[in-house]
């Protein structure tokens, strides 16, 4: 009890939000990688990510493959090291704990995988897979342990009776089930779903999306849900965070995201999105974005979106774009938009309305 | 050689069975289908609904044994394909019907540069010289939109990105033009904005070829945007088929209904997203009666003791139902309020 007091004087303080105190805070979080092989330079897979998620909310966190988003999910739970920057859990910083202090927090901090195959081991039953978090925490042991398994594979909508199973035995959709309720078998605050659905049919994704928000209401949890999908995102977020080549490029509410996008990625990620309708499939618009995703070894300079970037001037290729309130919580990270003006379409060409404050972000990064 | 009713593809009553250790499993059991010239069809399925099946029967890729075509035609301009010897199917596949797959990675040779590669079919299917054929390909890549073709051909799979690969495939599959694509989940492996540009290459490319397309998906919004009719499958059978506007606006089918309702909108507010209940059928223990019926909000006694009828709903519209009528007269109702 007494190292728990102590800690708290260690640590130091996150920036101080003024409505809610944020369950996770994080701050200017870098995971910088060697590439494998001979190849130089460094991935930096996330590179210099701040945002906060609050008590009982689910932010969604979307982008392309190789943006860094499941990096970042591993590297708020520390199963991945940060290269730099700091993880507040309840105004603790996680990555400044040791090995035995860190086990007793992560405790409150799971996680569920996207492949519901290779994520459980195939030699350990049902049982031992949900009641393993059960021992190493010790939080309960023999029949109390396996009453607690029975009752959380209930909780996740299987049998009691599949505790002798082994995964092979069951469907992708039951298997994430299994995975669910071991993630819950500790009673966690916060779970980081990285991709939960994106292995399971349609009829099953809906399935998953249900029971997490049935958990998150009955027991309180604050979830980051990772996905590639903006479907599930929308549905399942209350904010979402966009996420481009290891920055975050948008914040905002679900609905905003999906009904008013500021920045130029947001618009071409969400017109990319198929609809089921096709009426509106016939007559929408689509932003057709070229060329692929850039590599994350020495991505491209300024705003790392430039070069796919239909509404890209000369100064998108020098300055880094911070990411700014362009309206009331809504922030985004572009030059070619400001709180005055934050439609890109109606900005002149060639003008960038946020560069004053871009250059303003630079220098005060620069005397830190 | 073309049929009477204009049809470049027309498949009747197919059976693919496959020898499991759990017994036999009817993986498709009864498909009929047709495909007009120039149109495309989309074939929508939950894994081990047998669309991948479907197609690998119409281009006879079966391994066989485990699997075997127990019956049925599949009418080619006419010609059933199932009656042909292996060398005149051979002459067809890839030069008549081509294919393209889901992950762009197994299906391109890794130790061959795509040149080479796009190279081999038009010297074997159109009797190219080595220089006509490197000439050709060159103008695919163009036409798929690789930027550089000239000095990326020379190139190795590994080194284009997942979305340059299945732009490689695609050139691969139109080298010869065909009258048949066929597109396995072509851009399940990619990302939104890759999905975006690959789904309007094909869109372009079939306007400017004529080519009719099969494009299998699960994802209904893919469905939507691309396809004229489209079939849904379940447990080896065609429990729907109508005109793509129809199915979306007025489904005839429970499951249909269901899939559909438990596409999360993007439009719409939120709330609890419809699931259907239950697990996709084991192919290999279906029940009695309507294999859906364990899984519908709708089932009624003689759903689990009687196969439901393949209904005619309107002329193009028919689902595999026992209130079939119902289901469809629902879904004008709520369509119209």
């Amino acid at each position: 009890m007494s190292t728990e007091e102590n800690d708290v004087d260690i640590m130091k303080p996150p920036v101080p939000k003024p409505e809610a105190e944020p369950l996770i805070a994080i701050r200017d979080l870098k995971v910088h990688f060697k590439p494998t092989g001979r190849r130089s330079g460094v991935v930096k897979a996330v590179d210099g990510v701040t945002f906060d998620i609050f008590p009982g909310e689910t932010l969604g966190l979307v982008g392309e493959s190789g943006c860094g988003k499941s990096t970042l999910g591993r590297a708020i739970l520390r199963l991945t090291e940060p290269t730099a920057g700091q993880v507040f859990y309840r105004n603790r910083d996680l990555a400044d704990l040791s090995g035995r202090e860190l086990r007793k927090h992560r405790r409150h901090l799971q996680v569920i995988f996207q492949d519901p195959y290779s994520s459980l081991n195939p030699r350990m039953t049902v049982g031992q897979i949900v009641g393993e978090p059960l021992e190493t925490f010790r939080i309960a042991s023999g029949k109390e342990a396996e009453q607690r398994v029975q009752e959380l594979l209930e909780t996740v909508g299987l049998s009691r009776r599949f505790i002798k199973r082994y995964p092979h035995e069951f469907s992708g959709g039951q298997r994430q089930r299994i995975g669910i309720a071991r993630a819950l078998a500790v009673d966690p605050d916060f779970i980081v779903a990285d991709e939960p659905i994106s292995a399971l049919d349609v009829s099953i994704q809906a399935q998953i999306l249900n029971l997490l928000e049935k958990l998150q209401r009955e027991k309180n949890l604050t979830y980051l849900f990772i996905s590639h999908d903006l479907r599930a995102i929308r549905h399942a977020s209350d904010r979402v965070a966009v996420m481009y080549l290891g920055r975050l490029v948008e914040v905002a509410n679900a609905e905003t995201i999906y009904s008013d996008p500021l920045m130029p990625y947001t618009k071409a990620l969400i017109s990319a999105v198929p609809v089921p309708d096709p009426t509106i499939e016939a007559t929408r618009r689509r932003i057709v974005l070229q060329g692929d995703v850039p590599s994350a070894i020495n991505p491209p300079r300024g705003c790392r979106f430039h070069t796919r970037c239909p509404y890209a001037i000369e100064a998108c290729r020098e300055v880094v774009p911070p990411l700014v309130e362009i309206k009331p919580n809504h922030f985004a990270a572009c030059i070619r938009i400001s709180p005055e003006q934050p439609d890109i379409d109606k900005v002149a060409a060639n003008e960038a309305p946020g560069l004053s404050a871009a250059l303003e972000a630079a220098n005060e990064a620069a005397i830190q | 050689m073309t049929t009477s009713n204009g049809h470049l593809l027309e498949v009747r009553d197919l059976r693919t069975y496959f020898d499991t250790e759990d017994g036999e499993v009817k993986a498709v059991d009864g498909i009929s289908f047709q495909l007009r010239r120039g149109e495309t069809l989309g074939i929508v399925g939950e894994s081990g609904s047998g669309k991948s099946v479907t197609n690998l029967s119409v281009i006879r890729l079966i391994p066989e044994p485990p699997g075997k075509i127990v019956s049925g035609e599949v009418l080619f301009n006419g010609v059933d394909i199932l009656g042909l010897s292996e060398e005149e199917v051979r002459k067809i596949r890839g030069r008549r019907i081509a294919m393209i797959f889901q992950d762009p990675m197994t299906s391109l040779n890794p130790f061959m540069k795509v040149s080479r590669q796009l190279m081999e079919i038009t010297q074997l299917h159109l009797g190219h010289s080595k220089n006509q054929a490197y000439a050709h390909a060159i103008k695919m890549l163009e036409k798929v939109g690789m930027p550089d073709a000239l000095s990326r051909a020379d190139s190795y799979p590994h080194e284009f990105s997942g979305g340059m690969r299945q732009r490689v495939m695609i050139a691969m599959a139109l080298s010869c033009a065909p009258e048949l694509l066929i597109a396995d989940e072509p851009t399940t492996a990619l990302d939104v904005t890759i999905q975006a540009q690959i789904l309007e290459l094909i869109k372009t490319l079939k306007q400017a070829t004529g080519t009719s397309v099969i494009l299998i998906t699960h994802d209904l919004g893919v469905v939507a945007g691309m396809t004229d009719h489209v079939i849904v499958m379940y447990a080896g059978k065609v429990f729907e088929q109508a005109t793509t506007k129809e199915l979306f606006a007025t489904p005839g089918n429970p499951y249909t209904k269901g899939l559909l309702r438990s596409v999360p909108d993007p439009v719409s507010d939120k709330g609890e997203l419809y699931q259907i209940p239950g697990l996709p059928p084991d192919v290999a223990h279906l029940p009695a009666g309507c294999p859906f019926a364990p899984r519908c909000e709708r089932a009624e006694e003689i759903c689990s003791r009687e196969f439901p009828p393949f209904v005619e709903l309107t002329r193009d519209h028919y689902s595999l139902c026992h209130f079939a009528h119902e289901v469809y007269a629902e879904s004008k109702t709520q369509a119209g309020g």
